[in-house]
């Protein structure tokens, strides 16, 4: 706390103004914090550099192209085996960010639609033979159909009773699939093919499908958020009676973007069908929801380029951490606790629009 | 004069409490018509049952011609009447330009929503100057006014407005007044709902005076100020 407030006498030869608007979700770089006053000017050029990293529009394609050129800088079987779970995890946390972070809907069941999604395409691969290719389009008709169910009821409902509602129905789907006899019961499906190997290593070929398809949902996530639907979200998040009052259909809003969740992490189960080749009820329950809801809050609600950070911290964290052997996950759980002290709105939390950016230039201009 | 609203017999009740009893008014055609009346009179209810958030149990609702009683509320404001809710309601989080362009929600064209915002900064400077700064850190007069600019950039052809002096400083409620009659001016009708019923009679073309849901007296501006009933209960001299 004292050394933040250091930092803060440090950085402020700008105007009375600027404090007040740098007061919000500050886009300061994490690099340089703890170094003391000397370095603090040193501190807002990287800061600065930093955020102008963030609004390049050339950041999203770059980070999309280094995933997909990750097999040719390591491919043991191990990273890639990280990198496709890590990839498949950024999926989960965009879709939920949609409903989350950008319409503010707590869904504590989002776990639900991933399972529905990996069953899904589990029993037509399995049982029917379908490629599991073919199987996306009935998995994203059920999972806009489970969306339906659940969403049409409930999203009438505010904020807390969502919540538990949601919460019961990611139950109700794991403890469904572990009774039914189609899907397995407590023992799953199992040898479910991948998407075929291209002529490539089976996991490198997998690892490819999976970085395409992730990096193309995070992209469209990020349109999504950026557009005038994106926009009628925010409005919703930050006071539903105001944004009716202003003329926002508030229920057809909520349920875009819980359908679009939805579609988000069936597509996600897919990818985790093929990848693991067997699915069991455990894998859905709800620790996934909570951690996947723990990626979106500690990236930064609401901002793509933060989502996936915290995905990738949460998934990759442990992995990074296993020198640390049994430690590492009270470890983990310390960073967690300390990024939550320090970074309360999340390691890369969202900027609010261009007009910020905007009033920044002409400010500059001023001093 | 065309009539812009027009309200018959209105009746809405919150479970067993009747707030509106057969309550009944008229909005012209760039009047400013204010509503008057004091704590649970029936105000506040009136303009929601107008702009579609409540549910009225009898009575009509017409506007500019057209039944809207059962109309929901997101179809209301395409129809040209925007409601300036009670308290302001600003998003706080999100900067003041953005606060202007969520009253635009509803335009398709994004070339006359900027020209509407470029409009509320001529007639609120101040908003201007606070453009990227974030709506909550605006003070209660600045708040009040960006609540009204959000609305007009929605090209209302009739704005209610809920308490707009509510815990304004008189110096500051003056300056919403002069506002609220320049987009009169401009154009837009005005249903103006006060408690401060001093202020909101000095602009105002005619007044209905409410109480337990039901008008008890109206007339023109000047003929309420004049009223005995209405000098003792609501200006207090």
């Amino acid at each position: 706390m004292n050394d933040e407030s250091t930092l803060r006498a440090g950085e402020e030869p700008l105007a009375y103004a600027g404090a007040v608007e740098e007061r919000g979700p500050a886009n300061v770089a994490l690099g340089g914090r703890g170094v003391a006053t000397p370095a603090a000017s040193g501190r807002t050029t990287a800061g600065r550099a930093l955020s102008g990293v963030l609004a390049s529009r050339w950041l999203g394609p770059c980070v999309a192209l280094a995933a997909l050129a990750l097999p040719y800088l390591n491919s043991s079987t191990y990273v890639i085996q990280i990198a496709v779970d890590a990839l498949i995890f950024v999926m989960l946390a965009v879709g939920l960010n949609i409903v989350v972070g950008y319409c503010g809907l707590l869904d504590l069941g989002y776990a639900a639609f991933f399972a529905i999604g990996a069953y899904t395409s589990g029993l037509l691969s399995t049982r029917f033979g379908w490629p599991l290719l073919a199987t996306i389009p009935v998995v994203v008709a059920a999972a806009v159909l489970g969306g339906l169910l659940i969403g049409g009821p409930t999203l009438r409902l505010r904020s807390d009773y969502l919540a538990i509602v949601t919460l019961g129905f990611g139950e109700i789907i794991r403890i469904t699939a572990n009774n039914l006899d189609v899907t397995g019961g407590p023992n799953g499906l199992y040898g479910i093919p991948g998407f075929g190997d291209f002529g490539l290593r089976s996991d490198i070929a997998l690892y490819w499908v999976t970085a395409v398809v992730v990096c193309l949902a995070v992209l469209f996530a990020g349109r999504l958020g950026r557009g005038r639907l994106g926009r009628a979200w925010r409005f919703v998040r930050e006071d539903e009676d105001a944004a009716e009052a202003m003329g926002i259909h508030t229920y057809k809003v909520k349920f875009a973007a819980y359908i679009a969740g939805a579609v988000f992490g069936g597509i996600a189960g897919v990818l985790f069908a093929a990848h693991q080749t067997a699915i069991s009820p455990p894998s859905f329950n709800f620790l996934w929801s909570a951690l996947i809801l723990m990626a979106v809050v500690l990236g930064g609600m609401g901002s793509t380029p933060g989502v996936v950070t915290g995905a990738l911290a949460i998934s990759l964290l442990p992995e990074l951490l296993r020198g640390a052997e049994n430690w590492r996950y009270l470890i983990f759980g310390l960073l967690l606790i300390a990024v939550m002290i320090f970074r309360p709105q999340g390691l890369l939390p969202a900027r609010t629009g261009e007009a910020r950016r905007r009033g920044r230039r002409v400010r500059g201009g001023a001093s | 004069m065309n009539t812009v609203l027009d309200i018959h017999g209105l009746e809405v009740a919150y479970g067993k409490v009747e707030a509106l009893r057969g309550l009944g008014l008229t909005v012209g055609e760039g009047e400013i018509v204010a509503l008057l009346g004091n704590n649970g009179a029936g105000k506040s209810t009136t303009v929601s049952a107008i702009s579609g958030v409540v549910r009225s149990r009898a009575g009509s609702v017409t506007a500019f011609g057209e039944n809207i009683t059962a109309a929901p509320p997101w179809s209301i404001v395409e129809r040209g009447i925007v409601h300036v809710p009670e308290g302001r309601r600003i998003f706080s989080r999100l900067t003041v330009h953005e606060n202007l362009q969520l009253g635009g929600y509803t335009v398709p064209d994004t070339r006359s929503i900027d020209r509407r915002i470029e409009q509320v900064y001529d007639l609120f400077p101040r908003m201007a100057e606070r453009r990227a700064q974030q709506g909550g850190t605006l003070s209660g007069g600045e708040q009040q006014m960006l609540a009204i600019g959000r609305a007009m950039v929605a090209g209302p052809r009739l704005i209610m407005l809920d308490e707009p002096s509510m815990g304004l400083a008189p110096l500051v409620v003056a300056q919403v007044m002069d506002a609220i009659v320049a987009i009169n001016r401009a154009g837009t009708s005005v249903l103006l709902i006060e408690q401060n019923a001093r202020a909101a009679l000095k602009i105002a073309h005619r007044g209905y005076v409410i109480d337990s849901g039901r008008v008890t007296v109206t007339g023109s501006a000047a003929e309420l100020r004049a009223d005995p009933h209405v000098v003792e209960a609501y200006l207090g001299a």
